[in-house]
């Protein structure tokens, strides 16, 4: 088989999977979760036999694999569909086929498969255990099985469906339905546990919010196509001819060009999938949907794509940035947004206590940060990171949804009623849950950027050196900064969670995940520790140059246009990393190594009402629900709904009706009574009047009727007499 | 030669005379000779316009045959049905034989 057919065929299983398990299997939980995990792992065999081949082929980047048919007719040619694998996608495809299949294995494990079916569970809502009755006649609260299981399979094979369609597609158009095929999943899915009212209500917020930047990106899409006639990667962004058109082209927008316009267009797409300031209130609501949707959507798939797709379209934002030196208006926004969110939602996450919702923002946070890179134009370091975070942020993503299920476990068998996410509710679950815990602390210190060992440290560092050497002092200390909280927060997480004295019972009765849940973990932090090692850059001091720096000369055949910066071989960024991930982790141990039971937060006392703003995370829900969806709620029932449909278009047409309904009246008093039914009337009483005279006549003698016929022939005949013979 | 007019005037004298027969008498019977008269008035007439005016033609009397035979047989079927009705109501009084009023 040849490897382009290979490469077409990467996406098809789990959208098999996805039709069989919705149409034939679904009554079949075992049939159900065979069909979707044996996908994943053909799409991840296919996956990896195209990057074996792909990496060992020579200038990839100048001469991608590509294969396209014909989809459908345009004005005067065809419009083609077809695949395209080159160093962005080999890259991508790596962490995405692994993150995907992991992510399948471990919610086996998640949703309890194998356990017996909860007396009081409903579909909709998440399962509430089962009562089991031992050979000693003792009765246990065990965790149950999830009553929607086949359904989550069905949705999260059509998610992996679309996140590799997306990734290996070699036009926006396609990659935008596979964009739009994830935005479907992620609210069916966040949705899971429908019954919830706090699920429909995140679902509903993920899908509109997102929408918002979709718009964008499509009217960006359309303009790209209305002005060069292509939505082919390499006819736009590889050809050097067909981009300095596009910048040098004027775009509605004074000052900026028809690259920079539809890269920005595109971005807000980018925006709203990866929740960068300000569309990013949906991710952490997000947290509803069960543990491995969150680590698909935000490690693996969604978000992921957001950065993929700026990554993929930086010829277009940075067009003109090679000659000029000077980075472009599109890329001084894409830096600002990435900068600011990569900051601001750090700061958020110090003031959360749901594990979940502190990786959210977290997450939003890291991918502010890869945004950042590209802004300042270290689309290689963007990348690099792209990837050793969806390793470590699925790690810890499934690592949290170990913890709850431990915690739901000790909840279960002490009937205390806490919050299994609520990490004041956890601690010194190491010793519980050994794996979970080793598995987390690698997710956590690649998080943070713990120097050396670390996949997080090489991303970081890549990026800091790119700001850095790009004379971006602004990205470089909010970057820096955004930094140490992450090692903070980070360090709270793992010392709330793991370390000092369980605080509650169900803490202190948890217990250790299942295999298949725990397997996944260890595969994720092999790769959280030694992906790093595919980018260590060659100036690094000591150990520079020991393994050739594959990443930066794998994506620099992509022959993107970059000026030429001489590696200033400064220390400075080093050292910031070194002590901004160092230095965090030491000020989280030393405040929250030893937390009391019911004790505050210990920030809380010395930050005060800054404290309250970020864990209200700065009021953007209660700003954005007071801005938009009230406004929206009271144009929809009060001025649409009572005042235009019931008001103006109902009085309307019931001033119509009453209008024809007087003009009907008028006419049957003034015309069909009178005229019509009298008329009619009377000619019938005309003739009954004349039939009753001329009945008389009809006596039955026929004497009268001679006499009659007498008098009659008389009068004809003088009649007759009289004008004949006189006249 | 007695004058055509004097045969006219004897037959619209007959005419009248059984006319108001028809028209005035009560009985049945007398109504029907009543109508015998006019037949045979108008039988006066044709014999005394044949005999005038145009004697060597056989219509006239021809037709005088033919109106003395439809006469004959009126009489029959009159005088039956008149003894049916008088069988049946016992009466000769046309106004009396109402059977067919509803």
């Amino acid at each position: 088989m040849s490897i382009a057919t290979l490469i077409w065929l990467i996406p098809l299983p789990p959208l098999l999977a996805f039709g069989l398990i919705a149409l034939f299997t679904h009554r079949s939980k075992g049939l159900s979760h065979t069909l979707g995990v044996g996908a994943a792992l053909l799409s991840w065999l296919a996956s990896m036999l195209v990057i074996w081949r792909a990496v060992r082929l020579p200038d990839l980047g100048q001469n991608p694999i590509t294969s396209a048919v014909d989809w459908f007719p345009t004005a005067n040619n065809w419009f083609k569909i077809g695949i395209q694998v080159d160093p962005l996608t080999v890259v991508t495809l790596f962490f995405v086929a692994w993150t995907i299949a992991m992510i399948f294995i471990y919610s086996v494990g998640y949703h309890n498969y194998g356990q017996p079916v909860g007396e009081n569970d409903r579909p909709g809502l998440q399962p509430h255990g089962a009562t089991v009755t031992d050979a000693h006649g003792h009765t246990h609260r065990v965790p149950s099985v999830e009553p929607l299981y086949s359904r989550f399979f069905a949705f999260l094979s059509l998610f992996a469906f679309g996140m590799y369609f997306l990734v290996v597609s070699d036009n926006l158009l396609s990659l935008y339905i596979g964009w739009e095929i994830m935005g479907l999943c992620s609210y069916l899915l966040i949705g899971f546990w429908y019954a919830k009212e706090s699920a429909r209500n995140a679902a509903i917020k993920a899908f509109i919010t997102t929408r918002v930047g979709d718009m964008f990106m499509l009217l960006g899409i359309v303009y790209l196509y209305s002005v060069t006639g292509t939505l082919n990667y390499r006819a736009l962004f590889a050809d050097p001819q067909m981009l300095a058109r596009l910048a040098q082209a004027p775009s509605y927008i004074p000052g900026l060009s028809v690259a920079g316009m539809s890269g920005l267009l595109l971005f807000i797409g980018t925006v709203g999938k990866s929740a960068q300031w300000p569309l990013h209130v949906w991710l952490p609501d997000a947290m509803e949907g069960p543990t491995p949707v969150s680590a698909m959507i935000h490690a693996a798939t969604m978000v992921s794509a957001g950065v993929y797709l700026v990554v993929r379209i930086f010829p277009l934002v940075s067009a003109g940035w090679a000659e000029s030196g000077a980075i472009t208006p599109a890329m001084s926004v894409i830096g600002f947004i990435g900068a600011f969110t990569a900051l601001f939602a750090a700061t958020i996450a110090l003031g959360q206590n749901d594990i979940k919702r502190v990786l959210a923002y977290s997450t939003i946070s890291q991918l502010g940060y890869m945004i950042a890179a590209l802004g300042v134009g270290a689309y290689a370091a963007a990348a690099f990171h792209l990837v050793t975070h969806a390793f470590f942020k699925a790690l810890l993503f499934l690592g949290s949804g170990s913890v709850i299920h431990g915690m739901e476990h000790g909840v279960l068998h002490t009937g205390e009623h806490i919050d299994p996410q609520d990490m004041y509710n956890m601690g010194g679950l190491r010793k519980k849950m050994p794996v979970t815990f080793w598995t987390f602390l690698i997710g956590g210190l690649a998080l943070s950027g713990f120097p050396l060992v670390t996949a997080g440290f090489w991303s970081k560092d890549a990026i800091l050196t790119g700001a850095f050497q790009g004379g971006h002092w602004i990205a470089f200390t909010a970057l820096a900064l955004a930094a140490l909280l992450t090692a903070f927060y980070t360090m709270r997480q793992i010392a709330l969670t793991f370390l000092g004295e369980p605080r509650t019972q169900a803490a202190a009765h948890a217990v250790e995940s299942r295999p298949s849940m725990v397997l996944p973990l260890v595969v994720l932090a092999f790769f959280a520790v030694t992906l790093g090692w595919l980018g260590i850059p060659r100036e690094f001091p000591i150990i520079g140059g020991a393994l050739p720096d594959f990443f930066e000369n794998f994506l620099h055949g992509m022959a993107y246009a970059v000026p030429e910066i001489e590696a200033a071989g400064s220390l400075i960024p080093l050292f910031t990393s070194l002590v901004v991930a160092l230095g965090g982790l030491y000020l989280g141990w030393l405040v929250y190594r030893r937390v009391a039971p019911g004790a505050a937060d210990p920030l809380a006392a010395p930050l005060g009402v800054v404290y309250t703003v970020i864990r209200r995370k700065y009021y953007f829900d209660e700003a954005y629900d007071f801005l938009f969806v009230r406004p929206s709620r009271w144009l929809a029932e009060t001025f649409t709904a009572a005042w235009m449909d019931r008001g103006v278009i109902d009085g309307a047409l019931h001033a119509i009706a009453r209008a024809f309904v007087w003009i009907g009246g008028a006419l049957r008093r003034g015309f069909d009574i009178p005229v019509v039914n009298r008329g009619f009337e009377s000619v019938g009483q005309g003739a009954r009047l004349l039939g009753g005279e001329l009945r008389q006549v009809q006596t039955g003698r026929v004497q009268q009727y001679m006499i009659t016929a007498l008098l009659v022939a008389l009068v004809f005949g003088l009649l007759f007499y009289y004008f004949f013979v006189l006249a | 030669m007695i004058p055509l007019s004097w045969f006219l005037i004897l037959a619209a004298a007959l005419f009248c005379i059984g006319l108001y027969g028809v028209l005035a008498r009560k009985n049945a019977i007398g109504i029907l000779m009543g109508v015998e008269l006019m037949l045979n008035a108008v039988n006066i007439n044709l014999l005394a316009f044949w005999r005038y005016r145009t004697p060597a033609e056989t219509a006239g009397p021809a037709f005088v045959v033919i109106v003395f035979a439809v006469a004959a047989a009126e009489v029959a079927v009159g005088l039956a049905l008149i003894i049916s009705a008088y069988r049946r109501r016992n009466t000769v009084i046309a106004d009396e034989i109402d059977l067919l009023k509803g």
